[in-house]
């Protein structure tokens, strides 16, 4: 499949984001403005200005008008789509890490990391039908058991009943989302063994995938939280994300900083690693990243998919037929 | 007890006469029962028994001291065997003469490993500590061994002929298919190699078949596997039976005589102190009957080639086979000497060695019993570096030459034995960098001429060298860029058949390794490792490209032994990508096997697939129930955009599978 490069950004990018119907796909870097492409051929929309830090997390509502960003300078801000207006700024006394919209687009979770004498939080806020009517109130914040440990990734479950975090203490937590009641956490001896840098949820909210440091991914469900696969890479992995199509999951990752200097020099080597979903088995990948890859999507048609890179760069890939008759 | 009875009667025997008492059984822990496993192993190798003293051995033919000298004599002895080894504490005993007071001549020393003493026991013995006193040493449980010896001699067994398998079986294949063996994981193959259908098929495989690695005799009889207890081989038509087993403990390397009559193994051992060097025990077993020809142990200083004065290490094979396929001599270097024994009797030509000083290498001619040394540089240039030929037995030197300004030489023989490439490296005058040239012996001519033969450009490194097999030309890849150049030259020109002459060169090329095709006149430029993995199918008769290929990160290539294929694999430096393709002599890719694929689990796959049907169904059922749930969420929005999520992508995967073209008629006239 011959990718399509997509050059918008400055700095890395952190993670990526198709919208719902799968013609665009939202973009955060670390270079404080967000983009947005059209999904198939890879032309840039727009960019969304207002940020004064690094971007790392996005989601965008079901019909496509609102986008949610959370930035390291300490906000997370609301955003029209279609005219890259800022519609609301909720602030917090530290970096937001992860935002994600509930089902409905009625709430979104927000994590903050642990800065100076805050620890790291979970909160959820509601979000109005009217940009005009949004209040910053919280209708709850979770405190992270590990408070100096940072939450990388916090989702809500099906259904809005729970939220899943996953973060750097390398544990999967499930929360009630009505009471903030711990109800489930993951296991240490089967779970991640070191920090938990993804996680990304099937089509149907019914599995998730985390990808973490310890260079394996592993497949929840996510009503028990029950281990169900675990996918082993010799990187460590930074990205993930599931197949809406086909039984195939992607991880893609990068070096410990320690290797740098000791890695092949061979430019465009860094590479996203497809593995059957079931037989976790490693069926290919797609190499051209000139840096680890820090953020990865299925276009949810699963016809194509997109990767973000330490280089700055989107890689936008349609897949030839061949990968859909992959025979195992 | 009743079945005791019963077996009575059947035999006739009356139970009451029996005199219980007097039956008694045989000794040792198996009455008399030997199991099957254990019967050949233990018979040729009589391992030590767990007496608790094989660290002990016994030095006879001391000097009979008076009490005043004991001490003394007690010091001269510890100062000799502590060199040998770590004396136990109190290990060190000299029995006195209770009337006399005096040492009874002999004394019992023990080490705290059996290696120790057995090695104490080969520099000792025959040590002359003064004219009248020669030790003579014995491990203690030698003793116990000597004095078991029969008295009588018994015949031995004379085993019934057993027609064994054909074990050139797969020489006679119809489908004139060669045999080829791959492992993978933990499971060994041999298949035969198919072109025709595009795929090999399977003869055997087997599981935990070796615990390090296989190898092929040279002729291709048989296949060798190498075991934790020594070396086994294996033939056979499809069977692969067992034919025989060669017990040699924690074996590590193994090397066929290229006639296929002598097995040399292999094993090194952890000095107890270690400030010594390894011990090597080498054994060389005659193949068809398994035993034992000659062993040798010694410290693995004595095995090391001439080495450049730093860590000496064993090179492999340390016994190089030589006078063609009879397997008549073999060789192994030493420091100064080159020790050349005959397989007849398994000693030395002439009981002794070959003394040449400071000799650095030495390789057989393939085919005659010629053997060419090189012996490096001293003194700073006074002596020069030497490269000689010397015919065996007669250890005549047939031809020599000196040559000036070396710093290294490696030789290179043509696989017919008529051609000798010695490659030379020399400093320039200024000695701050080396150039190389090639010294061309012609062995089958009279007088041996040679020739000398430089580069073009006398600065390129020479990356490989390479003979045609069975012919006259050899193939040289020399530069210093990431892309060096290949030469081509013949020892036999169109006009002058007296001088070298070359072919062509071909610039630029992206390999670092050549493959001759085994029967000549074809040649792979391969760029392993490094290089990706390029490989060029070049005809040095026609002298142009056939087609080119490429492997990714392969690392080894093998031609089958006629010249037919070739297969270039990826060994398990990488996780991903092992396997193998096979292609044709012209670069046709024939068909390739990905190992970790390949032979999967059926069973596996099937329960992996069935668990997560399981999931999927109760993930269908919960998505059902919560529903409606989701549309309130949804303030009823949901359901129809939901259903026509779902059946949007039905459709889409049906247009996946059904790929359909319409050619739209066009009406020109319009």
């Amino acid at each position: 499949m011959r990718p399509i490069l997509m050059k918008g950004h400055e700095r890395p990018l952190t993670f990526l984001k198709y919208n719902r119907e799968g013609d665009l796909l939202f973009s955060c870097a670390k270079d404080h403005t967000p983009n947005v492409w059209f999904a198939d051929n890879g032309e840039r929309l727009g960019t969304y200005k207002g940020h004064n830090g690094a971007v790392w997390c996005c989601d965008v509502s079901r019909d496509s008008m609102c986008l949610i960003t959370g930035s390291a300078d300490q906000s997370v801000k609301l955003w029209n789509v279609q005219t890259g207006a800022q519609l609301y700024s909720f602030s917090f006394d530290s970096p937001a890490r992860s935002v994600d919209f509930s089902v409905g687009n009625k709430l979104a979770v927000i994590t903050t990391d642990p800065f100076m004498e805050q620890t790291a939080a979970i909160h959820v806020k509601r979000i109005a039908e009217d940009p005009s009517d949004q209040t910053s109130e919280s209708v709850l914040t979770i405190k992270a058991p590990n408070g100096r440990q940072r939450i990388n990734r916090a989702v809500w479950g099906p259904l809005n009943r729970t939220i899943i975090s996953a973060g750097e203490d390398a544990v999967v937590r499930i929360w009630d989302s009505e009471t903030g009641k711990l109800l489930k956490e993951s296991e240490k001896e089967t779970g991640h063994q070191k920090p938990i840098t993804s996680l990304s949820k099937s089509s149907d909210w019914s599995h998730f995938i985390t990808g973490s440091l310890d260079k394996s991914a592993k497949l929840w469900d996510s009503r028990t939280m029950t281990l169900i696969k675990t996918y082993v890479t010799e990187r460590p992995v930074n990205a993930c994300d599931i197949s809406p199509l086909l039984d195939h999951v992607v991880l893609g990752g990068g070096q410990d900083a320690s290797n740098v200097t000791t890695t092949d020099r061979r430019a465009g080597k860094f590479e996203a690693k497809f593995f059957h979903k079931i037989l976790q088995e490693e069926i290919g990948g797609v190499k051209g990243h000139f840096g680890p890859i820090n953020a990865l999507a299925f276009n949810p048609d699963g016809r194509s998919f997109s990767s973000g890179g330490e280089d700055g760069y989107v890689r936008l890939h349609h897949f030839d037929p061949d990968y859909f008759n992959i025979k195992m | 007890m009743a079945e005791v009875e019963a077996t009575a009667d059947r035999l006739g025997i009356d139970l009451s006469g029996v005199d219980w008492d007097s039956i008694h059984l045989p000794p040792g822990e198996d009455f008399g029962i030997t199991s099957d496993d254990d019967q050949d192993l233990l018979r040729d190798d009589p391992l030590e028994f767990e007496t608790g003293l094989q660290n002990v051995i016994v030095v006879d033919n001391l000097p009979i001291v008076p009490p005043e000298k004991f001490e003394k004599l007690e010091g001269v002895v510890r100062k000799i065997y502590s060199q040998i080894g770590t004396i136990k504490e109190d290990g060190l005993w000299m029995p006195l003469n209770p009337d006399t007071q005096k040492t009874l001549g002999y004394c019992f020393i023990e080490y705290t490993t059996q290696q120790e003493a057995e090695l104490a026991r080969e520099k000792t013995n025959g040590y002359k500590l003064d004219r009248s006193h020669i030790f003579s040493v014995n491990l203690f449980d030698d003793f116990d061994k000597y004095m078991k010896v029969p008295d009588e001699w018994t015949p031995a067994e004379i085993k019934p002929y057993e027609a064994k398998e054909n074990l050139q079986h797969w020489l006679t294949d119809e489908k004139a298919r060669d045999q080829f063996v791959i492992r993978a994981g933990t499971d060994t193959e041999v298949l035969w190699n198919d072109p025709r259908q595009m795929k090999p098929e399977l003869v055997y495989r087997r599981a935990y078949w070796t615990d390090s690695f296989v190898q092929w005799s040279p002729l291709g009889t048989y296949l060798a596997t190498v075991h934790r207890q020594g070396a086994a081989v294996w033939g056979g038509a499809t069977a692969f039976n067992r034919l025989q087993r060669y017990a040699h403990p924690q074996v590590k390397l193994i090397d066929f005589s290229p006639g296929e009559k002598y097995l040399v193994t292999y094993s090194s051992h952890e000095p107890s102190n270690p400030r010594d060097t390894h011990r090597v025990v080498l054994n060389i077993f005659d193949v068809r009957s398994g035993k034992v020809m000659r062993d040798f142990k010694g410290n693995a200083d004595e095995f090391a080639t001439g080495g450049t004065g730093g860590v000496a290490a064993v090179s492999w094979p340390v016994f190089r086979w030589g006078g063609g396929k009879d397997d008549k001599y073999f060789a192994r270097i030493g420091k100064n000497i080159i020790s050349v024994y005959e397989s007849e009797t398994f000693t030395l030509i002439d009981k002794k060695s070959l003394r040449v000083e400071n000799v650095m290498d030495f390789t057989w001619s393939p085919t005659d019993p010629i053997l060419a040394l090189f012996v490096p540089e001293l003194g700073g240039g006074n002596q020069p570096a030497r490269v000689s030929l010397v015919q065996i037995p007669s250890k005549e030197e047939l031809r020599q030459k000196n040559l000036f300004s070396v710093s290294d030489c490696k030789m290179y023989w043509q696989s017919n034995g008529d051609y000798l490439a010695v490659k030379v490296d020399r400093y320039t005058k200024t000695k701050k960098s080396t150039y190389t040239g090639f010294e061309l012996f012609r062995i089958k001519e009279r007088d041996i001429p040679i020739e000398v033969l430089e580069l073009e450009n006398k600065n390129d490194k020479i990356v490989a060298f390479a003979w045609e097999p069975k012919g006259h030309r050899f193939a040289v890849i020399h530069g210093d860029s990431p892309r060096p150049d290949i030469s081509f030259y013949t020892m036999r020109s169109g006009h002058s058949t007296g001088r070298v002459s070359k072919l062509t060169t071909l610039k630029g090329k992206q390999a670092n390794a050549l493959y001759w095709s085994p029967a000549g006149r074809f040649i792979i430029l391969a760029g392993l490792k490094g290089f990706n993995g390029q490989l060029e199918f070049y005809n040095v008769d026609e002298l142009e490209t056939m087609a080119t290929g490429e492997h990714f990160m392969a690392t080894d290539i093998e031609w089958d032994p006629t010249g037919r294929y070739v297969s270039t694999s990826v060994t398990s430096v990488h996780e991903m990508e092992n396997g193998f393709n096979i292609w044709s002599f012209n670069g046709k890719l024939l068909y390739r096997i990905p190992r970790d694929h390949f032979y999967q689990d059926r069973e596996k796959r099937k329960k992996q697939q069935e668990e997560w049907d399981r999931w999927v169904k109760e993930w269908k059922r919960l998505q059902e129930e919560e529903k409606v749930y989701r549309q309130k969420l949804r303030d009823g929005e949901a359901s129809d955009d939901e259903e026509e999520e779902y059946e949007a992508k039905e459709v889409e995967v049906e247009e996946v599978l059904e790929v359909t073209e319409e050619i739209v008629a066009y009406d020109f006239d319009q």
